[in-house]
């Protein structure tokens, strides 16, 4: 038994954001595998919800005339990493995708509600923020193009407004064109495991040389982060041993990492050193180059 | 409450169900298939797995009033006229139940698999077996039992 009061469930998304601005304490709920984890831990109660489950088209994934990659907020993790498009254009997304949670949840959780419950181990996030992702909010009166790098506000906090909805997560061309990267999701378990932390990398690399290079994390700090001293410093080197050494210093040097029962602060520094020049590796190694 | 309809192993259920409820306190308490087993209640053990539409979902993080309309499948709708389906016939072969609570939930989510029509490496079997948790085999005949259903 949930402790729930009422479940609206409206079938467009006008009728959704009509019902949302009216009442902006309704509480959301896309694939439910965060909302009602919480309301079980009585995280909150006498809730009333609104199902976003009904409108149709909101888990479409296309691509669009220019370019821009276009996932609906209600597609779930099985339809995303199953996609043609993702994985042919996206592919890191792809392997983000598949590391989370199992089976039975991938086909209920929802990308979206794996943005905006805000989590720092969120799947999604570390190779969204790399990908440049901008997310698209939506209330009755207004359209708002947010960077997800600007989204999260602290841990399980994002900056939705009252009556928001993500509808949609656009990707444009420049940031996927021509890059390729990797996804590390490090967890004592292989599966159905909450990442201890997680490294998304995506690159240009041309004749031996970063021309373009992003590093995100997860767990690493009190949102996802970007490393941005990381990728400045790279930006126009050859990729040399020493050179992914001193990225992976540099990634280090920009987390806030914390003890967690799940891992030390010093161990999860390791590894944002470690798994970050792991995943240049693996980048530049799909790019067909050596390193 | 909400009036909702839907099929449950090819029987068509009118009825009314608080908005509290999941789906599994459904399945099990009205509707006595206790074929659905309940195990942890929040999505990480895989012992309440039921098929809607075809798809392997935990249902005691499942509204029953989000079942409106869906077509569901427990553990009691595998066998048909007495006969066990091959997904459960390999379990056995394969000597792949011991206690059996996790059974049910993974015959499912393998007849999921053999119903997809798709071919699966060893790890992508490991992968789409991941959601269940057994406390007695140790996964190896489970993986078998998959196996050998995926070859039939
Ligand atoms: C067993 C288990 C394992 C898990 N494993 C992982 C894992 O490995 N990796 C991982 O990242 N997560 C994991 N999770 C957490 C969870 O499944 C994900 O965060 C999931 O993506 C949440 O999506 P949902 O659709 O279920 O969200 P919901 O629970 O429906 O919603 C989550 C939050 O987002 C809000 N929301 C949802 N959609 C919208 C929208 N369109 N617009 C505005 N607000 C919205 C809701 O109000 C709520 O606050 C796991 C959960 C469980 C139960
Ligand atoms: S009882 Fe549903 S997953 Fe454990
Ligand atoms: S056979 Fe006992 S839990 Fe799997």
């Amino acid at each position: 038994m949930y402790n729930i009061t009422n479940i609206l469930e409206p079938i467009t998304l006008n009728e959704a954001l009509r019902m949302y601005s009216d009442n902006p304490k309704l509480k959301i709920i896309a694939g439910g595998s965060d909302v009602l984890i919480q309301l079980n831990h009585g995280k909150f109660d006498d809730v009333e919800l609104l199902s976003l489950r009904k409108i149709k088209n909101l888990n479409n994934i296309s691509l669009l005339e220019d370019g821009t990659i276009s996932i609906g907020a209600m597609s779930s993790f099985s339809n995303t990493f199953r996609n043609e498009i993702i994985n042919k254009y996206l592919p890191v997304l792809t392997e983000a995708a598949v590391s989370m949670g199992g089976p039975q949840i991938r086909n209920m959780a929802t990308i979206g509600g794996n943005i905006c419950n805000g989590a720092v181990s969120a799947d999604s996030a570390p190779t969204l923020f790399s990908y440049n992702a901008f997310l698209k909010l939506v209330s009755i009166d207004n359209i708002r193009m947010v960077p997800i790098n600007d989204f999260y506000d602290g841990p399980g906090r994002v900056k939705l407004q009252p009556g928001e909805i993500l509808t949609e997560i656009l990707i444009t061309k420049e940031n996927y064109h021509k890059m390729t990267g990797n996804y590390i999701k490090f967890s004592n378990r292989e599966a159905m495991d909450i990442a201890m932390l997680s490294v998304a990398v995506i690159c240009n690399v041309e004749n031996g040389v970063f021309n373009d290079l992003r590093i995100s994390l997860g767990v690493s700090a009190p949102t996802p982060i970007r490393c941005y001293d990381a990728e400045n410093y790279a930006k126009g080197k050859s990729f040399s041993k020493e050179t992914i050494e001193t990225i992976g210093q540099y990634a280090k040097k920009s987390a806030k990492a914390r003890n967690s029962w799940r891992g030390s602060k010093a161990y999860r520094e390791h590894l944002i050193n470690i798994l970050s020049q792991r995943a240049i590796k693996e980048a530049i190694k799909r790019a067909g180059g050596k390193c | 409450m909400k009036k909702i309809s839907m099929i449950v192993n090819d029987k068509q259920y009118d009825i009314e169900v608080d908005l509290k409820e999941s789906l599994l306190e459904v399945l099990r308490d009205k509707l006595y298939f206790t074929g659905v087993k309940q195990g942890c209640s929040v999505g990480e053990c895989g012992a309440c797995t039921v098929l809607i539409d075809g798809e392997a979902v935990n249902s005691c993080i499942y509204l029953a009033v989000w079942a409106d309309g869906k077509k569901i499948t427990t553990i009691e709708g595998v066998s048909k006229n007495g006969e066990l389906s091959n997904v459960q016939q390999a379990y056995i072969d394969e000597g792949a139940i011991q206690c059996g609570f996790c059974t049910p939930g993974l015959v499912l989510t393998t007849t999921a698999l053999v119903e997809s029509g798709k071919d699966y490496s060893d790890e992508e079997i490991k992968r789409e077996i991941s959601g269940h948790l057994c406390r007695c085999t140790g996964y190896q005949k489970i993986f078998n039992a998959v196996k050998k259903s995926l070859n039939k």
